[in-house]
């Protein structure tokens, strides 16, 4: 279960709106931090502390691309690769992840230190391509910027 | 143009409170309590305005219906889910410029007797929601926000809700659903949100460009705010470029500007003396318009004749090196990720037409491909429930109409001439 401290800032997010079931998008991301990912454990927390059915929270949390209902590394990686991204360069972005760090979409390097996630646009279309590592933006990429910003994620 | 929403942005702690009452912000507060709220709803009629977020209906007619439903509480939601691919132009506004937002919002509030408003925002802005959120701090300190603003008997709160990556949340019931805590699936229509919204009160929804222009209309009246831009289509208008331009960005221009002047005057051209070859105008879910096509008005009204649309203002600019097929293709899978699931044609036809795109890009493709393209795209077109369906078989149409010979190519060929690395 949930610690005092977590109970009570999801008591906070429930005051900001008239039913309970509203605040439960933004206590699903509360147990994402706190669990690192969505596993049935953090759902049924949230399941609890809302008194929600789990069935309704599942149902909700699988809907939405940022929760997440695997782990992930320590580091996580969200490539954008729509349009804009793609006329400038992306895909090939994608081949240096794989071939330079063994990562494709949707995995986990071995040493866990980055999960790799596509995105479909992150609004840094003007300075594309572009990603969110965790959540830190980092624009205008190219392969050699790419290789040195991952090197300051640990 | 003196610019009205990216008003002090270069300044470096713009999103400070104290920065922005500098410059005169937060004083269109005190002039709309000075008003009746009906009469705040008159400007901003006056003044022209219409919704932002794509669909271009009028403000105040909204505001109106709203206003005439009897039922209390009524919500306030800004619509901060800008996930249309190439739109970035409310980033500036929610990073840099947060106060002009929270004051349009306690303006419209006011307006509306709307004593609740929430910021819907896209999970994948991150920096946004702690601007946001301390920006709504500061208002509260100074008594811009909470119980009795500047003693004058008026309530609205505003808090921060935090999308989690769902493109259909820009539509307005299935954001209302989601504020819920339930799956992003749009409701049917009637009812409308102003009169059956959120917790089945009245909603008035508006995105945040559209309530960053409330301040400014309180501050010099909606008549002479009505006199920027076209005569059917007023104001300011975000115009934001992507792609392969010398300065991509995003441009506060007068709604209507040439989409020619856009690209070549304001983002300066096509870069490293390539041609042009093709510009999605409004996002990628507005129908693509060839090089020789670009001679047009960007606003609501003067879009459609030039067979596509305004959409969010996101103009993606091409170059020769880009395939088409290409394109549609990852614009297909795109929609085929965000639909919802609720309804056939959009559920079914954008699988199909990601599958058929993929296979004719692959040198894969059929004779009668093509057909079996339009033939979706027909089914699709005007029967799904809301307008994600639509903007899908809009961009394989749009895509057929002008490039339909690529297509040809790819499938006799059985592979792309064009080679999209540049």
């Amino acid at each position: 279960m949930f610690n005092e401290t977590v109970l009570k800032e999801i008591d906070g997010i429930r005051a900001k709106y008239p039913d309970a079931r509203s605040a439960l998008l933004p206590s699903l991301y509360v147990a994402q931090r706190e669990f690192g990912w969505l596993s049935p454990e953090a759902m049924t927390c949230v399941a609890k502390t809302l008194n929600l059915p789990e069935a309704m929270v599942r149902g909700t949390a699988s809907f939405y691309a940022m929760f997440r209902h695997n782990p992930v590394g320590r580091n996580v990686i969200q490539l954008c690769t729509n349009v804009s991204c793609m006329i400038l360069g992306s895909d090939r972005l994608l081949d240096l992840l794989k071939s330079r760090f063994d990562l494709e979409p949707g995995e986990t390097t071995k040493d866990g230190r980055f999960s790799l996630v596509i995105m479909e646009c992150i609004g840094a279309c003007g300075t594309a391509p572009a990603m969110l590592v965790n959540t830190d933006f980092h624009d205008n990429l190219t392969e050699q910027n790419l290789e040195e910003i991952m090197g300051k994620y640990k | 143009m003196e610019k009205i929403l990216l008003k002090n942005i270069e300044n470096p702690n713009s999103a400070d409170i104290r920065e922005y009452q500098k410059t005169g912000g937060y004083q269109s507060i005190s002039n709309a309590f000075e008003m009746q709220p009906r009469d705040v709803i008159e400007e901003v009629k006056s003044s022209g305005l219409r919704g932002r977020g794509g669909a271009g209906f009028p403000t105040a007619m909204k505001w109106n219906f709203a206003n005439a439903d009897p039922k209390f509480p009524k919500y306030l939601v800004c619509n901060a889910d800008e996930g249309e691919p190439g739109t970035f132009k409310d980033r500036p506004i929610l990073e840099k410029n947060p106060h002009l937002l929270i004051e349009g919002m306690v303006i419209s509030g006011y307006a509306l007797r709307a004593e609740y408003g929430y910021i819907y925002l896209r999970g994948e802005y991150p920096l946004a929601k702690d601007i946001l959120d301390n920006a709504i701090a500061q208002a509260r300190e100074k008594n811009y926000l909470g119980e009795n603003i500047l003693g004058k008997n008026v309530k609205f709160e505003l808090s921060v809700y935090q999308g989690a990556g769902a493109y259909i949340c820009g539509e307005e019931t299935a954001l209302i659903e989601s504020l819920e805590g339930k799956k992003g699936q749009p409701r049917s229509k009637p009812p409308f949100p102003v009169n059956v919204g959120a917790w089945e009160m009245p909603t008035i929804v508006n995105n945040v460009e559209t309530l960053s222009n409330v301040p400014y209309i309180i501050a010099i009246g909606g008549e002479a705010y009505s006199k920027i831009g076209r005569e059917d289509c007023t104001g300011p208008k975000l115009y934001c470029v992507s792609g392969h331009v010398v300065k991509p960005g995003v441009y506060e221009l007068p709604m209507g500007t040439n989409l020619r002047d856009i690209i070549y005057k304001h983002a300066g051209g096509i870069k490293n003396n390539k041609k042009l070859k093709a510009v999605l105008p409004g996002g990628i879910s507005t129908p693509v318009l060839p090089a020789d096509r670009i001679d047009c008005l960007m606003d609501f009204i003067s879009m459609p004749k030039h067979g596509s649309m305004l959409g969010s203002g996101a103009v993606i600019v091409m170059d020769e090196s880009v395939c088409m097929v290409k394109v549609a293709h990852r614009a297909l899978k795109f929609f085929e990720h965000e639909s919802c699931g609720k309804c056939v044609p959009c559920r079914e036809g954008t699988g199909w037409l990601r599958q058929i795109l993929g296979r004719i890009e692959s040198g894969k493709g059929k004779q009668g491909d093509i057909e079996l393209l339009s033939d979706i795209t027909d089914i699709m077109s005007g029967r799904t429930f809301c307008p994600l369906g639509d903007g899908a078989a809009g961009v394989v149409t749009g895509m057929l109409r002008h490039f339909r010979d690529e297509f040809e190519e790819h499938i006799k060929s059985g592979h792309c001439k064009l080679s999209i690395d540049n």
